[in-house]
């Protein structure tokens, strides 16, 4: 039985509306590699205990997501895939991060996490699909298929209170083992009006959520030091009541570190730990989507300088002065990479089309009767033949770029 | 044993309660809704009887309470949220608009919201600004989204608990003049009223009037006011305004083939409007008159000291029906 606040006698005293003090939560930046691929901070590069094994799948998973973005990129190009945003340059920050969940811990994602997805399993194909245009991407079909992803968010801010309520019903269910939320966003996002609820929310109800904020640096045309006066995003966590971590997102040691720390504090104890928000600096090395052209508003040289932090390379170089990769292994992996994607390019365009009802039979568990009506009228409008051609396929004037 | 008799807001209450006993994934959460038990007591007693984790009362931020029940729901819990009225949802417009109601199509299936959005409505009340709209029309055109008003205590109990066992997010809004305004029986047992279905309060075959919340009870004095005029009047409650039930309100057209439809919120483009639209297409060569639509103005809802000339009273609702008989 809960007793009532209206029931209970008042604490007040004089000192009720002096207050005056601050509880400043702890802020702390981590850089473990440098972009040499030289370890620079020993300590916490050791306190990681990561085996050989998980280096190099760090790395197969960063070039099989960059390989795939690349192919992503051309397909548009040729007409042969909808508009797409590149994740190229912020494998660093996704892959390490998402390395830290369980099956059953949940991913949610916005629009630039390809990488994330990837390493989470989701299959090539799918992500073909869905920028495809084919919202049977979304979700793998499989059964064996367990990780807990929600879809891309394309707009933007507002998937971050959907992963604050995920971590709010596994609180609720007193999960022994809380399952974990992790979500993803960017430096632009901070700025929406979800993105301060959501915090809030984490805070006040103490969720396990891992907040991950790529600040690539831009969102499309805006520098982050357009978007906000603070001089770090990671701060922001402090008015919320909880710990901020900026780290090098380009450096998978630092951006394991950081998640691992968060998802682990977030998942002790019923998930008391609560929340923590990360960011990592990074930089989108492409066009915000390929309907964007960056060079119209970055510096010249902006983005060519900003290769040599590629976090790809930057892994390269520490495996190759590790003797952990050969020259040879790199061109392998590079070559298995290229055709694991074109297997899954063919699977994306030889799949049968989805049946024209499709459109009608998920806006409800049921079908309505008014929906009943409008789905009848739509097929029998394509009969036969006619309804295995799909007119919307064909190149359209005018269409989106 | 005589049924008992409550209000609307003690109805709505019942329900949750015994959902919430029923099923231990029902959950509320909203603004004031746990100690303070909701500004209409619509939660009053609640987190006493379930817990601060089971009513949660949220920071004052309506997007975070639509936003983080989706996520509720997408996890398996059945999240009730309450907005406080419904003239502050407009912050979590974009929650309703763009997540609960497309996860599932967007996930083909995979992840579903099922969650109830409870919120007060409709005017008549003397209250401040922006407590006062009947802006369902709004809802009426989200696709994936179930709007439901009720109008009396025995139709709120029913229709919240398919609300909450529904497994598509509901709005379901709920008209404060009647919390304590309608009283009626309302049997103890839990039950169920079909959404998407209109209920034909009485039957008559003169000229069909259509209405739903806030309007009924008005409707119902109409009704037998057009009785001593020796107007048969067919009288249907929507309950659900989408998805609609056209049928219904078809097959009453034709059998009538006159038609009034009273709603508090504005004309153009209202729900008058589809519904008008509906019968029209399916009715035509039945209906003797033109549909009458009667309906609150395109103005923005005035201050109490004006606002009995913005929604339909009875004498235009009974001038509208004499007109459609006399066309």
């Amino acid at each position: 039985m809960v007793k009532k606040r209206g029931e209970k006698t008042s604490t007040c005293s004089p000192t009720y509306l002096q207050q005056g003090k601050f509880m400043i939560p702890k802020l702390s930046y981590i850089s473990i590699m440098d972009k040499e691929g030289t370890i620079k901070n020993q300590k916490l590069f050791k306190q990681l205990k990561l085996k050989k094994e998980q280096i190099k799948d760090f790395y197969k998973t960063m070039v099989l997501a960059r390989a795939f973005d690349t192919k992503a990129l051309n397909l548009q190009k040729q007409g042969r895939s909808g508009a797409f945003t590149s994740c190229k340059g912020q494998e660093g920050c996704q892959i390490p991060a998402v390395a830290n969940l369980k099956e059953t811990d949940w991913l949610v994602p916005s629009f630039r996490e390809n990488a994330a997805l990837i390493a989470r399993r989701m299959p090539l194909v799918n992500l073909f699909l869905y920028w495809g245009g084919d919202e049977r991407g979304s979700h793998p079909r499989e059964d064996r298929y367990k990780q807990n992803n929600l879809p891309i968010a394309i707009p933007v801010g507002t998937h971050l209170l959907h992963a604050v309520g995920i971590s709010m019903a596994s609180k609720i269910r007193k999960e022994k083992e809380p399952s974990v939320t992790m979500t993803f966003f960017g430096d632009g996002a901070t700025s929406e009006g979800d993105f301060s609820e959501a915090l809030n929310f984490a805070g006040v109800f103490k969720t396990p959520t891992v907040f991950v904020c790529q600040n690539n640096q831009w969102a499309i045309s805006l520098p982050v030091s357009k978007q906000t006066a603070s001089s770090s995003i990671a701060q922001k966590a402090i008015a919320f009541g909880f710990e901020g971590i900026q780290v090098d997102g380009n450096d998978v040691f630092a951006v394991y570190h950081a998640t691992k720390y968060a998802v682990e504090k977030a998942r002790s104890k019923e998930g008391n730990g609560g929340p923590t928000l990360i960011e990592c600096v990074t930089y989108r090395m492409g066009d915000h989507s390929t309907a964007d052209m960056a060079s119209v508003y970055r510096p010249i040289g902006e983005a060519q300088c900003m290769e040599q932090f590629d976090p790809i390379l930057r892994l390269e170089k520490y495996m190759k002065k590790k003797k952990m990769i050969t020259d040879a292994e790199i061109n392998s992996v590079e070559e298995q990479s290229k055709q694991q994607v074109e297997k899954a390019v063919e699977a994306y365009e030889n799949i049968e089309p989805a049946p024209l009802e499709d459109i009608f039979n998920y806006t409800y568990a049921e079908l309505t009767e008014p929906l009943k009506e409008q789905r009848d009228y739509l097929l029998a409008l394509y009969v036969g033949e006619e309804r295995k051609k799909n007119p919307i396929i064909e190149k359209i004037e005018g269409g989106f770029p | 044993m005589a049924t008992p008799v409550l209000t609307m807001v003690d109805a709505i209450r019942q329900a949750m309660e015994q959902e919430m006993q029923r099923d231990k994934n029902v959950v509320i959460i909203g603004e004031d809704v746990g100690y303070d038990g909701g500004v209409f007591r619509a939660t009053k007693g609640l987190i006493e009887k379930f817990g601060k984790e089971r009513v949660m009362d949220s920071p004052l931020a309506e997007s975070g309470i639509i936003g983080t029940s989706i996520g509720m729901a997408v996890a398996g819990l059945r999240p009730i949220a309450e907005i406080q009225f419904s003239g502050f949802i407009y912050p979590a417009f974009e929650q309703i608009i763009s997540h609960a109601t497309r996860m599932r199509t967007r996930t083909r299936g995979k992840f579903s919201c099922p969650m109830v959005i409870r919120a007060p409505a409709a005017g008549r009340v003397h209250a401040f600004e922006h407590h006062s709209e009947s802006m369902e029309a709004i809802y009426a055109h989200i696709q994936g989204l179930k709007v439901v008003i009720p109008s009396t205590p025995h139709d709120a109990k029913g229709l919240l608990i398919s609300a909450i066992r529904d497994p598509d997010p509901v709005l379901f809004l709920e008209p404060i003049k009647l919390y304590h305004g309608a009283k009626g029986e309302v049997p103890e047992q839990p039950y169920t009223i079909l959404i998407g279905k209109a209920n034909i309060v009485k039957k008559g075959n003169d000229l069909t009037l259509i209405s739903w919340g806030v309007m009924m009870p008005i409707c119902r004095d109409a009704t037998e006011q057009a009785k001593s005029l020796g107007i048969d009047i067919e009288l249907i409650d929507l309950r659900t305004i989408s998805p609609l039930d056209s049928q219904t309100l078809v097959e009453s057209a034709k059998k009538t083939g006159r038609v009034v439809v009273v709603h508090e919120g504005p004309k153009n483009c209202g729900v008058g409007a589809e519904i008008s639209a509906q019968i029209t297409e399916k009715a035509l060569l039945s209906l003797k008159a033109p549909i009458k639509r009667v309906t609150g103005f395109d103005v923005i809802y005035p201050l109490y000291k004006l606002e009995n000339y913005y929604g339909p009273q009875l004498p235009q609702i009974m001038k509208a029906i004499e007109e459609v008989m006399h066309f």
